[in-house]
Parts: structure tokens; sequence; C-alpha cells
């Protein structure tokens, strides 16, 4: 079977010393970034991209190192939520209901266990979810024309909020602040310099990286800084794990759970605008729908623990999808990923399978080993972890931001870079504060050129008539389900927001 | 009302934003669209996105209290001074300094705060630079 000959292909690659050692690297790194509370995937993944740029490391290991500590972090999200009720990251939130109850009931160990195992589940469906649906979706993209793309770009965008986005101006706000800034430097299809204001600096354009790094790592700091969380939320708790086994009962009941919360957060993730936030907020609605019969969700009940870490998990795995197989990347974190295939010269899309089929079949093969990693590191020496949430902030913080700054320093060794950075980290604050989401900025100064030269081609292409964007039945499509998921969160959003919050309320504090 | 100063300061920007673009020097040789259509319509969706927050703004947004922004200001002040002299002064001195801010500004006694600072330069120097490789600004003292 030519799948199986093209993964094999792919294990021969990722299967060499070096890459064997950026995905243990990476997974260990990826965990410890998602346990954290304040750093999640997108910012993990942010602050280690210009290390593996500075490291020349290849397209191939690069990727492997990034997706790995993607996965990782997607793992390591629910050990804070279940031992401390903090969620590590955003997708991790719906893992605080039951999993902090069960460390309360003494099952902390069982808690992790469970979780790992779901978690481990989650990204293997999808893996294998990947490998079965993104070739598929190659060959429909291979119909695309330049007026194709440019509605596709325009759905990335408008769907970017997603269902649960509550001010869908803010989301179009972002991406056109996004859009905006990649139009600065030389226009490359006429020569002549935009938005650069006589600044040499400028003219190559904004690095994406800078601006990456700036708004989702550096904000950060100034985040806590505003709030100076000083007294660590960890510290003076004392965190006793217990047995790290869950009983064989406790996997069997489970892995119905599992399966279906795995097909769902997989769905979830390959669709625009859903995400692994989503992912695990639906997979946990729909169990405890399903199968919450003595009313036991919500107090501790382990299914509910495993229905959210397979869900995100298996998200994780979905968003990579629309990534690899279109290059529209579906959620905040692809969305850097992106940026690093970008950086590295290697377009994603449909050329990128039948160009660059080492680096497809690579990754993919990276992805199963890093998840074998995964599993084995957060069941046994989960308890490494835990101790790494004692870290407070007023030690992580500096290093994050060093870290940041070494990383951006490391590729262009300019004082300039590292200003714009800063510039881009106290714009992130700022609306994060008036609640702007950021990624749909990343998305547009990382698409923004390529959105562009789609649109002039076409329309140039048909000799200057810009009736051509809407010429055949694709792109008509595309645009239809583009303004649909615009519109779609203005009427639906603020419930389905509101019924997240509702859930986490119900549990007692829930911070986001 | 934040967000509705939010929304007039972005549809101002916007209209810059087209102003700006309108300036943009065409070549002779042109495509159909041109260098100036594509920012045109960015400008539009920046400017009427503005004004939607200006005309329906969300709730007031938590601000921090003045010494609050004070301390932002002055950890902004850090980092710019810390890019500037990071050619001049060197990798493992400017950093120790800013790092050991950070921390203080953070919550951390004097002697842990200058501990972390000296700990995070160090740090970072022998896995990036020593093991990693990674070039890193050189001072007057060679590190």
């Amino acid at each position: 079977m030519e799948l199986l000959s093209s993964l094999g292909d792919g294990f021969a690659v990722a299967l060499t010393w070096q890459n064997l050692g950026l995905a243990l690297l990476g997974c260990f790194l990826g965990t410890i970034m998602g346990a954290l509370p304040g750093l999640g995937p997108s910012n993990g993944v942010a602050i280690l991209i210009p290390l593996a740029f500075s490291l020349g490391l290849g397209a191939t290991p690069a990727l492997i190192l990034l997706t790995s500590v993607y996965y990782g972090a997607m793992y390591g999200g629910r050990i804070s939520s279940i031992l401390l009720n903090i969620p590590g990251d955003e997708p991790a939130m719906m893992t605080c209901l039951d999993g902090y109850p069960m460390a309360q009931k003494g099952m902390a160990g069982e808690a992790l266990a469970i979780s790992g195992i779901a978690s481990f589940v989650g990204s293997f469906l999808a893996t294998w979810g990947l490998i079965l649906l993104a070739p598929q979706l190659v060959k429909i993209a291979l119909l695309f024309g330049p007026a194709e793309y440019f509605a596709l770009f325009a759905l990335a965008f408008m769907t970017l909020g997603g269902v649960s986005s509550t001010n869908q101006a803010k989301s179009a706000f972002a991406a056109a602040l996004g859009l905006g800034l990649a139009m600065i430097g030389v226009d490359t299809q006429t020569g002549v310099p935009r938005f650069t204001f006589g600044e040499v600096h400028l003219y190559d354009g904004l690095d994406f990286l800078v601006a990456i790094v700036g708004l989702f790592a550096l904000s950060e700091v100034f985040i806590f800084l505003e709030e100076r969380h000083g007294a660590a939320d960890a510290a003076g708790r004392k965190l006793t794990v217990g047995r790290l086994t869950p009983p064989a009962a406790m996997v069997k009941e489970c892995t119905p759970t599992m399966l279906r919360s795995s097909f769902l957060g997989f769905l979830a993730g390959v669709l625009p605008g859903a995400g692994a936030s989503l992912g695990s907020f639906i997979s946990y609605s729909m169990e405890k729908r399903l199968v919450d019969r003595k009313g036991t969700f919500g107090k501790g009940d382990p299914r509910g623990v495993a229905a959210p870490e397979a869900g995100n998990n298996a998200a994780a795995g979905g968003a990579l999808v629309p990534m690899l197989a279109l290059g529209v990347p579906g959620s905040g974190t692809t969305a850097v990923l992106l940026a690093v295939l970008l950086s590295l010269n290697i377009t994603p899309g449909p050329l990128l399978f039948a160009n660059n089929p080492d680096v497809v079949w690579g990754l993919i093969a990276a992805l199963f080993i890093a998840n074998f990693m995964l599993l084995a590191m957060n069941i046994p020496m989960v308890g490494i972890f835990t101790r790494v949430l004692m870290i407070p902030p007023r030690i992580l913080m500096p290093v994050v931001a060093m870290v940041s700054f070494v990383g951006i320093y490391g590729i262009s060794g300019s004082s300039f870079d590292l200003l714009v950075m800063i510039g881009f980290g106290i714009m992130g604050w700022g609306l994060r504060k008036f609640d702007v989401p950021l990624v749909p900025i990343i998305l547009g100064t990382l698409l923004g050129n390529a959105m562009e030269n789609n649109l002039r081609r076409a329309i140039t292409i048909d000799n200057g008539n810009w009736f051509t964007l809407i010429d055949s039945p694709l792109s008509i499509a595309l645009w239809a389900i583009a303004i649909l998921g615009f519109l779609l969160p203005v009427f639906v959003g603020r419930m389905v927001k509101m019924r997240m919050r509702q859930r986490g309320d119900a549990e007692g504090s829930v911070i986001d | 009302m934040s967000d509705r100063i939010f929304g007039a300061f972005g549809v101002f920007l916007a209209l810059g934003y087209a102003y700006a673009a309108l300036q943009i020097e065409e070549s002779f040789l042109s495509d159909a669209v041109g260098p100036k259509a594509f920012p045109l319509i960015i400008a539009t969706i920046f400017g009427l996105s503005s004004a939607v927050i200006f005309l329906r703004p969300d709730a007031e947004p938590h601000w921090p209290a003045f010494g609050r922004l004070a301390e932002l200001a002055a950890a902004v002040v850090v980092m710019v001074l810390y890019a500037e002299l990071l050619p001049v002064a060197g990798f493992v001195i400017a950093t120790a300094f800013a790092a050991a801010y950070l921390s203080w500004r953070l919550g951390s006694a004097p002697i842990g705060a200058a501990l972390t600072g000296v700990g995070t330069s160090v740090g970072i120097y022998v896995v990036f630079h020593l093991a990693l490789g990674l070039s890193l600004a050189r001072g007057p003292l060679g590190f």
C-alpha cells in the first residue's frame, strides 16, 4: 500500500539519532511549557522557533522539534489542571472540572495516569486521521487556482475567531492589523517600497518571527509584571501524587469515552475556527450527556478527565491537517508552525506532499514517535513535571523574557529587531486588555503577502476583471462558508462562551 | 469608554493607513492591480471594524492602577536599554542586569533577584553559546 510505504520512508527519515534526540527534547520542554500556567502551546513553540533557526536545523529536524513541543504542551496542560486547579493552557480548562476533584479525593496519581492515557489515545488516533485525511484534502487543493486560494485565505481569517468568539469586530480588526503590517516593505511585484517611511530596516518587511515572539512571549511577561503574581500560586501547597497506575477497571470504563472524544476532537481540530479548546469542550459536554447517569461528572469522574484530554489532543493532531494540506492553519499554534515552514522556504499546501515528501512523512513518523515518548514521560515520570510547577513566576518570567531576546538576537544580530519585538510586546499587552485576539494578527503578518499575490495573480490572469474572484463554483462555495463562519458567532458565539463559563464557574474558580 | 477611544483611534489609524497607501509611488511596470489596491482593501476593513468597536463597545476592561502602569513603563525602559546596550556591554553582563531587574520587580528579594539574574544569564550562556554554539553579543570582556 502506498500510504504505508510512504510512512515507512518517513520512519527512515525520523529514526536518526539527531531527530530522536530533538523529539525527546521537544516532548520534555513541551510538557514543561504546557504544565506551567502562563505558557501555552503557542508561546512555547514561539519561544523555541528562533532557537531552531539559530541552531541551523534543517526543515525536518526543526519541524520535529517544534511539533513535539506542540504535542508535549497538549499533554502538559493537564498536570496543573489536575493538581492545582489552574489550567496550564487554555484547552486544559475542562480538565480542571473533574481532575481537581479527583486530586482532592487523593486520586491525583490515577487522574494523571488516566488523562495521560487519554491524551495518548487522542493524539495517536488523530495522527492516523492526519495520514488518511490530508492526502485526500491535497487532491481537492490541487484544483485550486489563485482565486480559490484568495477565497481560502479569506475563509481562514473570517473563521479564525471561532464559534466561541464574542466580538467579531475585534477579530476582523486583528486580521486587518496583521495584514496591514505584512504590507510593510518592498512590494514583491513592482519593487516599490510601501509603508517604510524611509526606514531602511523596514525594506525587507517586518520579520514575523519578531512579531510572534513579541506578541506571545513578551506580552505574557508584561501581564505578569502588571498583576505581579509574585507569590507563586503553587507555593506552599503540597503536591501529593499517589499511585501512578490506573486500575484496569478504570481504563476499561474510560475506553469508549476516549474513542468517542478522540473522534469529536479530531473533527473540531480539522474544521477551521474550532481548535483544541472547543475540541475539549464539546467532548466533555457530549460525554456528560451520554454517560453521566449518576451525576458524577464534575465531582471527580475519571471519564470527565479522559474526555477533554482525548478531545484536545486529538484536536491538536486534527489542526495539522489543513496546515499541511492547504497551507492554511486552523489554530494559533499551527499558525506559529506555519511561520516556521515559511521561514524555512517551504510552502505548505498541496505541493508540499509532492515536492517534499520527506518533510511530510518524516514529520508524521516523528509524531508517532513523540507520542510514545510522551506516554512514557507522562506516566512514570510525571513527578518531575509536578516539581517544575513549583518554579515561581518571579524566576520563570525573566528566563522567558531573556530566552526570547536571545532567540531573536541570534537570528539577526540587530538591536533594531529587539526594539521591534519590545514594541510588539507592548502592543500585545494592550490588545489583550481590549480582548482583541492575537492569533489573527500573526496569521495576517504570515499570510498577508501570499494573499495579496494570489489576488493580484488571479486578476492579472483575467485582464483586470475583479469578478474573476467569484467565477468558479469552488470559490463561491469557499466565500459562502467564510461569510457563514464569520456571521455565525455573532449569533451563537455569546451562547457558547457563556456555557463554557458556566461549566467553569460551577466548579469554583477557573482562571483562564 | 475604553473601547470607544480604541475604536476612534482605530478609525484614525485606518485613515492614516489609507493615506499612506495612496502615497505609494506606482511603478510604470505594474500589474493590473498595482501595489495600492490590497492595502486600501485592508484599510477599509480596518476602518469598518474600528467603527463597529466604537459604536458597540464591550464592557470596560480591567485597567491597572497608575502605579502598575509606571511599573510596566519602567520595565519597557529597561528592555529598550537592554536592546541598545547588548552589543556594547556583552551578553552576560547585560542579561544578568535585565533578568535581575525583572525578577526583582516580580517580587524576588534583592539577593534572590541578583542570583536569578546571574543564574539566568550564565545558564543561557552555557546552554546556548557553549553547548549549542549560538552566537551571542560579545562585549569588551569577550563574553
